[in-house]
């Protein structure tokens, strides 16, 4: 089943506290496929493994009905330094 | 091996996808999965196999590997078995294939490995847990 970019972006932005999210639909508009950066606070202090777990729960039920999702994680502090470099 | 042992096990396939997802993960195949990823130090789970990867995402963990000196690993082709493909995802509490176990303990999917890859972190991930050794240039 298809989910939409503006109802996964609203998800996030909503179930991590972010600060920053982008979501884009890899997918050509078939809305299977989507690569997304979020910078949340929550981050902090947590390893990879530990953020993807975090994202993974909060969307769980729409990750279980896409193809494909990729995802990075960044603390605002992160985000700052990679927008910089 | 890991295959045939899943194939012994068989039983019809449950077709009603809503329900069944949670299910697959019977006491049996979570012995199995806790023996393989304990037999093998790297273990990959993923679609299709290391010659013929079936997903851009499989072929990436894969590369890295191969490109950071690891050679040897095995891998478990998740597409020959629905109840492997559904139940590693319960076993791990991980929504996506391909999924990388070192030493028995699950380190990440594509996203993890190819973040660990480029950050350096990997190759002193597998040289800490023995995978390689630990001389830069050591491997021929």
């Amino acid at each position: 089943m298809p989910i939409a970019k503006d109802a996964l972006h609203a998800l996030l932005v909503e179930k991590l506290q972010a600060d920053h999210v982008e979501v884009i639909d890899t997918s050509d508009g078939c809305g299977q496929s989507f690569e997304v950066i979020i910078v949340s606070t929550l981050f902090e202090g947590k390893s990879s493994l530990q953020r993807h777990r975090l994202v993974n729960d909060s969307i769980k039920e729409e990750i279980a009905q896409i193809h494909a999702f990729s995802q990075k994680t960044y603390t605002p502090e992160q985000w700052a330094k990679q927008q910089q470099a | 091996m890991f295959r045939t042992a899943f194939r012994q096990v068989a039983t019809p396939v449950l077709r009603t996808q809503t329900v069944a997802w949670r299910r697959f993960l019977s006491d049996d195949l979570r012995s199995q999965i806790d023996k393989a990823v304990k037999d093998h130090d790297v273990l990959v789970f993923m679609k299709g196999n290391k010659e013929q990867p079936q997903c851009g995402f499989s072929r990436a963990v894969v590369q890295i590997l191969q490109a950071n000196g690891v050679d040897d690993f095995k891998t478990v082709n998740v597409l020959a078995d629905e109840k492997v493909r559904s139940g590693i995802k319960e076993y791990s509490n991980w929504p996506t294939i391909p999924q990388v176990y070192v030493k028995g303990e699950f380190v990440g999917g594509c996203d993890i490995i190819m973040g660990m890859h480029q950050s350096g972190e990997l190759q002193q991930f597998l040289e800490n847990e023995g995978i390689l050794p630990k001389e830069e240039g050591a491997k021929q």
